[in-house]
């Protein structure tokens, strides 16, 4: 029984994130019909940004993977951090 | 240990092959980013001739399929295959009705002339054309992900039923969850940035 060492979510649990995450749609969809000027695009980013850290720590299981998995995917997100900062930074100054 | 239960390995290579999946979309989503900047007032007026509830009713359906995956794996876990299996078939049934309502979306934009290269494209501002390319290359990808995902999770089904993949040895189908969660972690950013932009 070497794979049943590690963590087993609950249905509980499983569901009270696809609620959590149902709601943060509501959410998003509602705030995007509210004029906020160009705030519109950074609340729907960040939101959807939280959706996917619930969708990734608890549905994919990440929260409870090792060091290793965890900190090669925050790797990832530092260069895609970077192809992204540097390219606002070359439209901005061009 | 023999290799195939190396389930560390196995799920290390499945995270670096997602790593190579987020790059590419990543990538696509920056190319929406540079031209949104260069373009925003056509890109927000072509975002509003995308349908919001069906765009809405996609993102409900990928959430709510994305639960029954991770689900399933509880279901294996405590031995019940038969629910496992129910969950996988609400999964890919739900996988099925996101690809309809796709194909009744672009149906209705390709009827209203809006594809790329299309006649009635050739008039329009820069900007609404490159929106309407990023659309149907970044959704049109997506959406051969939700393909692959619901032929891996068919396999995974077969697999619980020939019982090759039980309580104690599960990679299979965690490695195919975490491809189903990642074409829905996508899909959270296709949506607010296409369909949610004002």
């Amino acid at each position: 029984m070497k794979e049943t060492d590690t963590h087993i979510q609950s249905y509980g649990k499983l569901l009270s994130i696809l609620f959590i995450l149902l709601t943060l749609t509501g959410f998003t969809v509602f705030i995007s019909r509210v004029d906020l000027g160009s705030a519109n695009i950074w609340v729907a980013l960040v939101v959807a940004s939280v959706k996917a850290g619930f969708v990734l720590l608890y549905f994919m299981h990440l929260k409870y993977e090792s060091i290793l998995i965890k900190s090669s995917f925050l790797t990832t997100i530092g260069f895609l951090g970077i192809l992204i900062g540097f390219m606002f930074w070359d439209i901005a100054f061009r | 240990m023999t290799p195939d239960t190396d389930t560390t390995g196995s799920k290390i290579g499945m995270w670096l092959f997602l790593y190579s999946e987020i790059m590419l979309f990543g990538g696509l989503f920056v190319i929406y980013a540079a031209y949104y900047r260069l373009h925003s007032v056509d890109f927000i007026a072509s975002g509003k001739e995308l349908d919001l509830i069906m765009g809405t009713i996609n993102t409900v359906i990928l959430l709510i399929s994305s639960f029954c995956v991770a689900a399933s794996i509880t279901a294996v876990r405590q031995e019940n295959k038969k629910l496992a299996c129910t969950f996988l078939s609400v999964a890919l049934m739900l996988g099925v009705v996101f690809l309809i309502n796709k194909y009744f979306e672009w149906g209705h934009k390709i009827d209203l002339g809006i594809f790329p290269d299309s006649p009635a494209m050739e008039d329009s501002p820069h900007g609404r054309i490159l929106f309407f390319s990023l659309y149907y290359t970044i959704t049109g990808l997506h959406g051969v992900h939700i393909v692959i995902g619901m032929i891996l999770l068919s396999v995974t089904m077969i697999f619980i039923i020939m019982d090759k993949i039980r309580a104690d040895h599960f990679v299979f189908l965690e490695n195919a969850g975490l491809y189903w969660h990642l074409v829905d972690l996508i899909w959270i950013f296709i949506f607010p940035l296409f369909y949610l932009i004002l």
